[in-house]
């Protein structure tokens, strides 16, 4: 079998080769030339090609990025064991605990086969949190989709939702919250953000780097097979075709959620008996990725026989072989004296492993195939110093008109009746309905640690039975509001996202995010970007919670119209002790129910406009993020004081959805007495930032109240919680009455009827 | 090598649902006239030298042990035609 | 009192049932399922899960590791053995249990809060219950439909090894709202649901689970 090798590179310059067609620009062909000082080897070039994609280096986001690396890298409870740049960020929670936890989009694959294309995501970032020396243990997904009712949605949605929970409940993961969003401009390009958290203790930190000379390196799991390397056919067709290799692979991979359980159970093994001393998962570009990160964070090179990389079919080529996809891979860096122990537990496991390189003192990446010479290459060259772009970027003209259409000039409900009719078609629309057609189908309490899960406001794990440390993660994303004020918008999600932790009781520590954007050659798109990270930036400075890592998509467009701006942002929470977590819904009769927070009139990007006047214009809600942190706090000591029963953060949909939920959740009524100053329908609809309900048990009234006046918060008693049983009923005094079976059922016959 | 086919259905009385919904989506698309569908299972076995009367017979148990659960399955076994040697 | 919960590759639940022993005070023993030795426990808990990927049928490779071998003899012998989800379907195909089960009739994978009836409290795992007795606890499976000929069903019925039963709407198509058997001398249990994710306060719907484990030790007691 003949190679393109380094040597036939050299003796053979002005062989052309298809960069344009593996998506490299001719600067970056050039640059690759200048940095080999010859032409690439095919094997090369693929490499080079797949790791400069913008999927691996990032090259247009990365300017923006630094703004995360440039936060301070501490959490209100201790510092980052890990940040930016790692598989994932690690946050010291306290106790000799610390919590790794990402979210990363897998949304081109999920709309080519929705089932493989998300259960091949949530594969993924376990891996990305098993790589950092933490047990996985829990995920959450972030699904947005077009219209409910667009044929494509009905396509799409069914095989994400199957593949999401077909994935994580083989892999005994709770999916314990996430987001099912609808809107038209995600037909034809779903957004399915998957996110896992993992728990260790500190000294199991593993990091992805291949050092000491010697050192094996070793690749376990899954064997090599040709998935997702459509785009390198290029390749091996232009150079194997005259020896009748397979040209056609497809470009989708194939997860198998029971191997990947096994690799985790292994993985955890091999950590335990101290036997790992670098570590790298394989996700997209496989062993170019892994083996160019692995060397270049590394302190001297690597070698790598690629004839020892077991297969799965025997017709790979190896560009074919460099750029698989195969999923359920891992490669490990393992000192020579503990390799027969880790081919031993791999062995237990019936996980396929096999010594495939070693660590040299050269500093160069060199892959060979049956003794021919393909890669040479310096690793940091392919892995992280690919080109960086300062992409151009204009606030879009059309965003002034988009801003000075304002849903406050709409026309409104006014009477009781009108405002009724308006709850009722809001709480059964997509936006708002109950999702529980797409969270029954995940498992919620495999492990035993689930302490809240969806439909609350945030996930609450239990991390051990000890110390009764917990903690809580939440997801919000908001287009709408973004699309009008990025800057605004992306603090709009990361101050509910935090909410909803504080909500639960648990402290806001770090911040994930995964950024959900069009293509990066659009200005206004790039506009759009750089506002949404500088917001999100500078939100997190002022909360003083750290960035700890995340993933950017771009090229989520249809042809030339780009999806909304979706920055999703994920906060983590801690909870000391986790028994005085705070549940959503009401559960006592009597309760009285208070209002924090300031409502103002604030209709633009609701649920309201939507719903009812297909409406997106305007400003957003104002953001304040100093009140935002004051009334976390005061959750979070109230929780933990025993004096709130019940709450439930105002978000889409403002209080009219919150009390709707609060009450369905159990079955109980309440009486509201809308706060006389305002407008009722701006009361009930009005969707202001920095708010929240709470339920009040009798006897802690005084000291909530007390509690509330001293830290100078915005709280009115807003009624009390009723009795449940049939005659339950949502009572705005003097507005309307709404049965809550009538809400129950209006709220949950919304996703059934559409998806069957 | 000559190649093994078992085959294992669902015993006729035993709800299908994936049958069903297979059969569920026909109309939609356009196909008229099918009364039924069921859904099974098929397993290729590559088997090593000459597939005797004995050897098929061994087939059989495992079929029967393993590859179907005869409370809810039915099977079958035959050589591919143009495997045989 | 010691018991042992088995781990398959594949197993999910092992740990749940391992803290669910310990919350009703019992040792709780890992078993593996490589290892042909029951380590001398006084009962065997087999754990939910997709037990070798449940890819040829749920259970089916499970039943020949050597472990089950271990477990099949102890079981007719008397030992009290408790299938949970995965760990049901094992049993049917080991033919501890009559029937088996097939794919959910929505075909979705489903997780809820299930109401149950305990029909029959005079097994090893149900004493602690009263007959009749309505319980929660969370079931979650893609393939929980039971199906049985009508010979063995009318014998279940008759002899009363129908063990629960679901209530308020069939979640699966199981057969007469079929949630749990039992083997005719009632040491060999395989229930849908899953008791071991209700023994918290904190992490489940209810305690209502935690029956099923005080049961089988109380009888070890008493016996």
């Amino acid at each position: 079998m003949t190679a393109d090798t380094v040597a036939r590179a050299a003796a053979t310059p002005d062989q052309p080769q298809p960069w344009a067609e593996l998506g490299l620009s001719h600067d970056e062909y050039e640059r690759i030339r200048t940095l080999l000082g010859r032409r690439p080897t095919s094997c090369e070039l693929a490499m080079y090609s797949v790791m400069w994609s913008e999927h691996c280096s990032y090259k247009s986001s990365r300017v923006h990025l630094r703004r995360f690396a440039d936060l301070p890298a501490e959490t209100p409870v201790g510092k980052l064991l890990a940040g930016i740049g790692e598989n994932a960020g690690v946050v010291d929670i306290g106790q000799g605990y610390a919590i790794t936890f990402k979210i990363e989009s897998h949304n081109h694959p999920s709309y080519v086969e929705p089932y493989q294309g998300a259960a091949t995501g949530v594969g993924g970032i376990v891996r990305d949190i098993l790589a950092m020396g933490a047990r996985p243990v829990a995920i959450m997904d972030s699904l947005r989709f077009g219209p409910l009712d667009a044929p494509d949605t009905a396509r799409v949605l069914p095989g994400v939702v199957a593949g999401v929970g077909g994935y994580g409940n083989c892999l005994g993961l709770p999916n314990i919250g996430g987001e099912v969003v609808f809107d038209v401009s995600y037909a034809g390009n779903p957004l399915v953000n998957a996110l896992c958290i993992g728990v260790m203790r500190h000294e199991q930190l593993h990091l992805a780097k291949a050092s000491g000379e010697g050192n094996r390196v070793i690749l376990y799991g899954a064997r090599t097979g040709g998935d997702g390397i459509g785009g390198v056919s290029v390749l091996a067709s232009e150079t194997f075709h005259d020896e009748g290799g397979p040209t056609k692979r497809p470009s989708v991979q194939v997860g198998d959620p029971f191997l990947e359980k096994l690799l985790i159970e292994c993985t955890l093994e091999l950590f335990a008996e101290g036997l790992v001393t670098g570590i790298q998962d394989l996700g997209g570009a496989g062993l170019s990725c892994a083996t160019s990160e692995l060397a270049g964070a590394g302190d001297g090179g690597m070698r790598i026989d690629l004839d020892a990389v077991p297969l799965r079919d025997s017709s790979l080529v190896p560009e074919e072989i460099l750029m698989s996809e195969s999923q359920e891979r891992m490669m490990a860096v393992v000192e020579p004296v503990g390799v027969e122990r880790f081919l031993q537990i791999c062995g237990k496991w019936a996980v396929d492993a096999a010594v495939i390189g070693e660590v040299t003192g050269t500093g160069r990446l060199v892959v060979s195939w049956y003794g021919q010479r393909v890669v040479d290459v310096l690793p940091r060259t392919v892995a992280s110093e690919g080109p960086i772009y300062e992409r151009p970027y204009a606030r879009p003209a059309a965003q002034d008109a988009l801003g000075a259409d304002r849903a406050e000039d709409l026309p409104r409900p006014t009477s009781g009746p009108e405002l009724r009719a308006s709850l009722l078609r809001l709480v059964g629309s997509p936006q708002l309905a109950d999702r529980s057609w797409v969270t029954d189908q995940y498992d919620r309490y495999v492990r035993g640690n689930t302490v809240l899960a969806q439909p609350e406001n945030a996930g609450v794990l239990r991390v051990d039975e000890d110390t009764g440390l917990g903690i809580a993660v939440a997801t919000d994303g908001n287009a709408g509001f973004t699309a009008l004020d990025p800057y605004a918008g992306t603090q709009l999600a990361l101050a509910e996202a935090y909410r909803n932790v504080a909500v639960v009781g648990a402290r806001p520590v770090a911040v994930t995010n995964c950024l959900n954007f069009g293509s990066p050659q659009d200005p206004g798109v790039m506009w759009q970007f750089e506002r949404a990270t500088a917001g999100l930036a500078d939100g997190c400075r002022a909360l003083g919670i750290p960035v700890t890592g995340g993933n950017v998509s771009f090229y989520n467009q249809t042809a030339q119209t780009p999806i909304l701006p979706t920055p999703v942002v994920g906060v983590l929470g801690v909870l000391d002790d986790v028994t005085a977590r705070v549940p959503s819904g009401f559960a006592v009769a009597g309760q009285l129910i208070h209002l924090l927070g300031n409502t103002h009139e604030e209709l633009s990007g609701s649920v309201w406009a939507a719903v009812i006047h297909d409406h997106l214009g305007g400003s957003p809600p104002r953001v304040d993020l100093s009140g935002e942190q004051a009334l976390a706090e005061l959750l979070r000591h109230a929780g933990r004081d025993g004096l709130i029963a019940a709450a439930h953060d105002l978000s889409d949909g403002g209080l009219a959805q919150a009390l709707v939920e609060s009450c369905v959740r159990y079955g109980l009524g309440a009486q509201i007495r809308l706060p006389e100053e305002l407008d009722p329908f701006i009361a009930l609809f009005s969707e202001s930032a920095g708010r929240v309900i709470v339920a009040v048990p009798p006897g802690a009234e005084v000291r909530f109240t007390d509690l509330c006046t001293a830290r100078g918060l915005a709280h009115q008693v807003i009624g009390a919680v009723d009795v449940a049983g049939p005659d339950a009923a949502l009572d705005i005094l003097g507005q309307f009455t709404v049965p809550v079976q009538e809400l129950r059922r209006v709220w949950t016959a919304t996703l059934p009827a559409a998806l069957m | 090598m000559a190649r093994v086919v078992v085959d294992v259905m669902l015993k006729p009385e035993i709800l299908d649902p994936q049958g069903k919904a297979v059969h569920d989506a026909l109309p939609r698309l356009g196909f008229d006239g099918i009364a039924s569908v069921r859904q099974g299972k098929r397993f290729e076995l590559d088997v090593e030298g000459e597939v005797s009367q004995q050897r098929l017979e061994q087939l059989c148990e495992l079929a029967r042990t393993l590859l179907s659960n005869p409370v809810i399955e039915d099977f079958t076994v035959h050589v591919a035609p143009d495997t045989a040697r | 009192m010691r018991i042992g919960v088995v781990t398959f590759p594949g197993s999910l639940d092992d740990v749940d049932a391992l803290r669910a022993v310990r919350l009703a005070a019992g040792e709780a023993v890992s078993l593996w399922h490589g290892d042909a030795d029951l380590h001398a426990v006084d009962a065997v808990v087999l754990p939910g899960g997709f037990s070798y990927g449940d890819y040829l049928r749920c259970g089916a490779i499970a039943r020949f590791a050597p472990v089950m071998g271990e477990v099949v003899v102890a079981a007719e012998q008397g030992l009290p053995v408790l299938g949970i989800c995965n760990g049901f379907q094992i049993l049917c195909e080991s033919h501890l249990l009559p029937g088996a089960l097939i794919r959910n009739d929505h075909r979705k994978f489903s997780c809820r809060d299930q109401r149950l009836r305990v029909e029959r409290s005079t097994t090893a795992w149900t004493a602690a219950y009263e007959p009749g007795q309505q319980i929660v606890i969370p079931l979650k499976n893609g393939e929980g439909g039971y199906v049985a000929d009508g010979t063995t069903l009318a014998m279940l019925e008759a002899e009363g090894r129908v063990v629960l039963r679901y209530v308020g709407g069939n979640p699966n198509g199981s057969v007469a709202a079929i949630a749990g058997i039992s083997n005719a001398r009632g040491n060999v249990v395989g229930v849908m649901p899953h008791p071991e994710h209700a023994v918290e306060e904190l992490c489940g719907p209810s305690t209502d689970g935690l029956g099923f484990f005080t049961s089988v030790l109380a009888r070890a007691l008493a016996g």
